[in-house]
């Protein structure tokens, strides 16, 4: 049922009008962040993706035509965006399982709590490109000490980055060696669950498995979540590993004749974001580029709100 | 639990949209380039000061540039020269988008992979009319395969500033062990030679004859294609990858190789033991492999680390049924040109007709970095150095049936096409040569489409 408002006196209007001018000046450095740095970059890219733009000459409307490209006549599109998925759904897992994993570990250790968190947290500060060419020595198939001690125990040897069945798990195991970050999280989410509620599990006959699923779990759900998101919107962007160990790996350096391989061994570590820049600044094609780079904010946020509309199913009301 | 949703009020989304499409024209309005001028005045004597932009950044190579501008600056005092180094192609392509006047009036780049989209875009100005008023014949300047990947489609839009060229690099006292006597010419024997110097050792090499492998540093499908002078774009300006018999008798011929010498996997693992290619530690420098497919600046490198064994250089061997080829080699190179939104075009084109096609200037800046040089006048001057490994790659660069990657307008985007093929046929991936090469075609075809 439609209600009507009663009309405000002037002095009452005057103030209202007054509250909001504060806030919009409030809220106006955020305003203007928000419309210079993503409303405006999102607009224009949505408009570059129905151009033809090379960087250089003024872009004129194509219609359909850089996505039909990149649907239709990029092979490389369906291999990148396979990968991302991959990395998604498996990097993002192992690494909140891992650093779940990790914190619960250190919370439980009576001594030399400090040596481990210290240990755990200090490969994150490791810049990725020195980080990545560090695992690539260390697992270089033919000289790295890895497979070294793998040849000595009589196990098999990897070609890990330079293997495509191995690429990935090994750009997955770089980015558990890093998990520094969320163990850092997760260790203070778990000193944050009350005592009282374990003593009560305790009590009741809960073993370690039912306290974690019944006690642990549901009150550091919210900081689980938040891994899984911002692991997911990290992940989606993910570039600098997986080009680092690529260009290693290959030993490519690049030049005419010589183009450099994005995705090596054989397009196992291309992912969405070297897309981008590929179709970009090799391709000349700003148009396609634009195209990746809105399917990949579209996919980010198509994830980011599932698993948010999920959160109700998982997260604990206080 | 309430879990009705209240439905958004219209006038949000009609704010945002309407913001978009005022960031959109917004957007719009920031691009596009502008055409230059060539009246600076420098041609009548006044003080023009002009900005150029190069990739050198080595000690030597600094020096080099910089005494070549000296000498330029010195015959030609009205025209003062601001050089800025070490400067990558993706920061000197946004210079020249953006303009303005701290924007490069002449660039040079080590990758002739761009030459496609400078000359059709027209970042870059068109040299033609230029050299022709200058009475300068393209033709009668540059060895053919430089002229080719300097221009694209007509358009003279850079020109050759030194040259690389690919020849093989020989272990002399490997090959005395192996009782071989000289370097082979044709791919039979070469790849005799290679079977006759590998050592194996268990699972790996105590000594590899050739790394075939596509990763194995300078031996990509377009430097082997080289040798066969296989021309990748047809006169219709489509690819002909799949129809040039050149290009699958090259990856036919690798993958045989590769076989011989031990197969893919095992030879991939000798490879990652490899050290830097630009450094002491590269594979033929250790004494790894005996043979190299390398450019004319590793002699350099070798003459300065010294390594424990003789070696010497020669033309690379061609394929046996274009045996009278022999002598011939890629070839690659910096190129250097006008920026087409500059101010002071007449006095930038004194000073890349300067560096271009001043003999004097050529062989003195070849000699400092130990480059080709990139004129005919130049590849004959006796004042070259006269090294003898140096010597074979001017005989390289000279040689008439030389090849180059021609200019694309996507830039080396067909190179990377084909490469992708190369490493599925050479690791086994991809076994229908045909299909695949018809494969690579169309996706070469469909990109360059989609860049026009």
């Amino acid at each position: 049922m439609a209600t009507v408002s009663p009309a405000l006196p002037p002095a009452l209007r005057r103030k209202r009008r007054r509250e909001r001018a504060r806030t919009l000046a409030f809220l106006s450095p955020w305003l203007i962040g928000f419309g210079v740095f993503f409303l405006y970059p999102l607009a224009s890219t949505a408009y570059f993706s129905f151009t033809h733009y090379d960087g250089y000459l003024a872009p004129t409307f194509s219609g359909l035509k850089n996505w039909d490209y990149v649907f239709t006549k990029y092979p490389p599109f369906w291999q990148g965006l396979g990968n991302t998925l991959w990395l998604v759904a498996v990097m993002v897992t192992l690494r909140v399982a891992f650093g779940l994993g990790i914190g619960l570990l250190i919370t439980k250790v009576k001594t030399g709590a400090g040596f481990f968190r210290t240990a755990f947290y200090l490969p994150y500060l490791a810049p990725p490109v020195a980080a990545t060419m560090a695992f690539a020595f260390l697992l270089n198939p033919g000289t790295g000490p890895v497979n070294h001690l793998l040849g000595e125990a009589g196990l098999p040897q990897p070609g890990w980055f330079t293997d495509p069945s191995w690429s990935k798990p090994a750009l997955t195991m770089l980015a558990m060696w890093g998990i520094g970050d969320l163990m850092v999280i997760f260790m203070a989410a778990l000193l944050d669950v009350p005592r009282e509620q374990y003593e009560a599990a305790e009590l009741d006959g809960a073993g370690a498995l039912q306290r974690f699923r019944y006690v642990t779990l549901p009150n550091i759900s919210p900081i689980v979540m938040f891994a899984v998101v911002t692991g997911v919107i990290q992940t989606m962007q993910y570039y600098t590993q997986a080009i680092v160990a690529g260009k290693v790996a290959s030993g490519v350096i690049g030049g005419s004749g010589q183009q450099f391989e994005s995705g090596y061994p054989h397009g196992s570590t291309w992912t969405l974001p070297q897309m981008v820049y590929n179709l970009g600044f090799q391709h000349y094609d700003y148009g396609s580029a634009c195209v990746v780079a809105l399917i990949l904010f579209a996919l980010t946020m198509a994830f980011t709100s599932i698993l948010l509309r999920r959160k109700s199913g998982f997260l604990t009301e206080d | 639990m309430d879990t009705t949703r209240s439905a958004p009020p219209v006038r949000r989304p009609l704010a945002a949209l309407t913001a978009a499409l005022c960031a959109t024209l917004l957007a719009s309005a920031c691009t596009g380039t502008n055409s230059g001028g060539g009246q600076d005045g420098s041609a009548s004597g006044q003080d023009v000061t002009i900005t150029f932009w190069h990739g050198w950044n080595q000690d030597n190579e600094v020096k080099a540039i910089n005494d070549n501008v000296a000498a330029f600056e010195k015959l030609h005092p009205n025209i003062h020269v601001k050089v800025v180094g070490d400067i990558a192609d993706d920061k000197a392509q946004q210079a020249l988008r953006a303009g303005g006047p701290d924007a490069p009036d002449v660039v040079s780049s080590f990758s002739t992979d761009n030459v496609g989209k400078f000359c059709s875009s027209h970042v870059w100005a068109d040299l033609g009319p230029m050299l022709k008023q200058d009475g300068v014949d393209p033709a009668k300047t540059f060895p053919a395969a430089m002229l080719a990947y300097s221009r694209y489609q007509g358009n003279q839009c850079s020109l050759p500033l030194l040259g690389d060229a690919y020849g093989l690099y020989y272990n002399k006292t490997a090959f005395a062990a192996a009782g071989i006597t000289a370097p082979p010419k044709t791919f039979s024997e070469f790849a005799e030679d290679a079977a006759k110097l590998t050592v194996p050792d268990g699972d790996s090499y105590r000594q590899l004859g050739f790394m075939p492998n596509y990763h194995g540093y300078e031996t990509s499908i377009a430097h082997y294609l080289g040798q066969y002078g296989s021309t990748y774009f047809g006169p219709d300006g489509k690819s002909d990858v799949a129809t040039d018999p050149t290009v699958a008798a090259a990856l036919a011929w690798q993958k045989q190789l590769v076989d011989r010498l031990g197969g893919f996997a095992r030879l991939e693992k000798y490879r990652t033991s490899f050290g830097d290619e630009f450094s002491a530690k590269n594979p033929f420098a250790t004494g790894q492999v005996a043979m190299s497919m390398d450019g004319e600046w590793r002699a350099a490198s070798l003459a300065e680390d010294k390594p424990s064994f003789e070696w010497a250089t020669a033309p690379f061997p061609v394929p046996d049924d274009q045996a009278d080829k022999y002598g011939r080699g890629y070839q690659t190179g910096t190129i250097v040109g006008i920026a087409n939104g500059s101010k002071k075009q007449t006095a930038a084109w004194t000073f890349v007709k300067y560096l271009t096609t001043d003999t004097d200037a050529v062989v003195s800046f070849a000699n400092a970095i130990h480059n080709v040089p990139s004129t005919l006048a130049a590849l004959e001057s006796p004042k070259l150095d006269a090294d003898p490994n140096f010597r074979t790659f001017l005989g390289i660069a000279k040689n008439p049936n030389s090849a180059t990657t021609p200019a694309s307008i996507n830039g080396g985007a067909y190179q990377v096409s084909l490469q992708n093929l190369s490493y599925a046929v050479e690791s086994g991936q991809q076994t229908d040569l045909k299909a695949g090469l018809a494969a690579t075609a169309k996706e070469i075809d469909d990109a360059v489409n989609q860049a026009k």
